[in-house]
């Protein structure tokens, strides 16, 4: 494959000792130039160039406003509806992460055998991955109907009352967070399971050994084990759950121009809120602060989980030792 | 965070028995094992198929207590209203195809082509610049969004794809992606062959890295392509109803007839009908490549 050159090895040959110190030192630059053009025109100059929209005053079609310092900030930090949706934003966070790990995990676990057809169940777990959360939302908003969703009528069914899903704060966190946990689930099981596959298969030999059973070998050799793979599953969920826009946005089903995250901000999200003020509202510069509050939360909320399942899984690698 | 890729991606689709042959754990796991899988998988495709039954009766049955989870006689009808509705989805489908198809490609290429030089070639601050694209792979799109729209209004780009192509055209985790790959996959020995048959590096990387690359280079589209299907706020912000990708169009359908489940559900339903067709015949390159880019200690 490589070869189709070495059918004419000698052509121009000369020319080429001439140029190719000069392609030996451009080269490596012109071809990283794309990527770090285009991340920097489209990725890196408009998240800084928010701070200077976040500035000023700043309208989608008037275009630049006055300067107005840390207003928007200010303006923002003072407003309930602003800190109700970081309540609801982490209070969804909360709701996805936590099942959607055990789940996870539970999941690669069983994979984590010798089984027939391993990549039929493999796919099989993945298959929610390739519905996109607009037709995932659309899905769940019928299931989690009011009043003739299956969900409530599987409670009626066995005799517990029926839940207004749109109606309180809680009860729509959960069914966002469900439509979240669906599709990204058995894609994190997949990267855990892959983790578990890397353990070397004698420390699970030495503690049978020893005498631990199944579960005591799962909660001593692979959980602390597995902690690079779970630090990794859980930056990257912690960054994805704190920007839900799309499920917060189709839940409930009144798009359009009707109230936008529940008629009382109920399902709000962060995402849902900067879209709101920017585009809604027509606020372009207060819009900017709220993204720049965000990359703030998720900056810390990632370094506190990091922290927190480092410490975790160390003392328990430590207490096993 | 240290993330090693498989250079051979066939290792996340073998057959785990092989490798364990030697291991104590070599025997089949009971029937137990099965039927967890089979609940898990059913969890997964039962609101596939529940969108099937709601699409497949009319709004009086659905605004009953009489629906089953039967599958009813409308499917068809639903299909064609779908079709027919003032959501032009035949438009948003090919409109989806050409920004992920477009985004995709574009993503393999640059990202090939970085990988080549941060993996295979020497260069002055060659280290601190991969570090570089490791850092930015971490900070959230969304950042940037209000910026990003000025910036398309000002160039009247607004309402077409390529405000929504633009900004996918690279994505950091490619680059990075690439570079661990090529790393292990592509021989010193072959570059330097090509070399002193007198091939440019231009040429030596299309005839030797590309096609070393490809097996990376075709998760790598597929993860694009998914991703690109699949996005919503950006295209959302940026596009009308006139230019609409299919989450986009897929909004609009349930934002006008929100009360007409059938229809938005079948919607949904045909929205996600290509992305099944490439997970049947592309799902295990999926899970290998979700597999392959796992951390390991």
């Amino acid at each position: 494959m490589p070869t189709r050159e070495r059918r004419h090895p000698h052509r121009a040959s000369k020319r080429r000792v001439t140029a190719s110190g000069f392609d030996l030192r451009v080269s490596p630059y012109l071809y990283i130039a794309p990527f770090f053009i285009l991340f920097f025109l489209f990725g890196l100059a408009p998240m800084f160039y928010t701070g200077w929209v976040a500035l000023h005053e700043w309208h989608p079609i008037g275009g630049q406003g006055d300067f107005v310092g840390l207003a928007n900030f200010t303006a923002v930090l003072g407003q309930g509806m602003f800190w109700k949706s970081v309540f609801n934003t982490l209070s969804i966070f909360v709701f996805t992460a936590a099942p959607q790990l055990i789940a996870a995990i539970f999941i690669a676990a069983v994979l984590d055998a010798n089984l027939r057809a391993g990549t039929f169940w493999r796919m099989a777990v993945l298959l929610p991955y390739v519905a996109a959360p607009v037709a995932v939302a659309i899905i769940f908003s019928n299931l989690f109907g009011n009043q003739f969703g299956l969900v409530n009528n599987l409670l009626a069914t066995v005799g517990l009352p029926q839940v207004q899903w749109t109606g309180s704060s809680i009860a729509s966190h959960i069914a966002i967070s469900t439509m979240v946990s669906f599709r990204w689930t058995g894609y994190n099981a997949l990267i855990l399971l892959a983790g578990m596959q890397a353990i070397p298969r004698d420390l699970y030999e030495s503690a049978s050994i020893d005498g631990a059973n199944r579960v005591r070998r799962f909660f001593s050799v692979t959980i602390p084990m597995l902690r690079p793979t779970l630090i990794f599953v859980i930056i990257t969920t912690t960054i994805g759950n704190l920007q839900i826009f799309d499920e917060a946005r189709m839940f409930g089903g009144a798009g359009g121009n009707g109230p936008v995250g529940g008629a009382d901000g109920q399902w709000k999200t962060i995402t849902l809120y900067l879209w709101e003020v920017g585009w809604r509202q027509a606020n372009l510069g207060r819009s900017a602060a709220i993204a720049w509050l965000l990359l703030l939360l998720i900056v810390l909320i990632g370094l506190i989980n990091f922290l927190a399942v480092r410490r975790i899984a160390s003392s328990e690698n430590g207490g096993k030792r | 965070m240290t993330t090693t890729l498989e250079p051979a991606p066939g290792r996340a689709t073998s057959r785990p028995g092989k490798r364990r042959q030697n291991s104590g754990d070599a025997r089949r796991p009971g029937w137990a094992t099965y039927v967890t899988l089979m609940i898990v998988a059913a969890v997964g495709a039962f609101p596939f198929y529940w969108t099937i039954v709601v699409g497949s009766w009319t709004n009086d049955v659905i605004y009953s207590d009489q629906l089953t989870l039967t599958v009813g006689p409308n499917l068809i009808d639903s299909v064609h209203r779908v079709l027919t509705a003032d959501i032009n989805l035949v438009a948003a489908t090919l409109n989806s195809l050409f920004v992920s198809t477009t985004t995709a490609l574009a993503v393999v290429l640059f990202s090939t082509l970085a990988g080549f030089s941060f993996a295979k070639l020497r260069f002055r601050g060659s280290n601190a610049l991969l570090v570089a694209v490791i850092a930015t792979m971490a900070v959230p799109a969304q950042i940037g969004v209000v910026p990003l729209y000025l910036v398309m209004n000002h160039l009247n780009l607004r309402g077409t794809l390529l405000a929504v192509i633009l900004p996918g055209l690279v994505t950091a985790f490619g680059v990075f992606w690439m570079t661990q790959f090529l790393r292990g996959a592509l021989p010193d020995e072959l570059i330097d062959a090509a070399r002193i048959d007198g091939a440019s590096l231009i040429k030596t990387f299309w005839h030797v890295a590309l096609p070393a690359a490809r097996p990376a280079a075709a998760m790598l589209f597929l993860f694009t392509f998914v991703g690109s299907w699949t996005n919503f706020f950006w295209p959302y912000i940026i596009l009308d109803s006139k230019s609409a990708t299919l989450p986009v169009a897929l909004q609009g359908l349930q934002s006008q007839y929100y009360t007409d489940y059938p229809l938005i559900l079948t919607g949904a339903l045909l929205s996600t009908v290509p992305l099944f067709v490439l997970f049947v015949f592309a799902g295990r390159q999926l899970v290998a490549g979700i597999m392959a880019g796992a951390v390991k200690g």
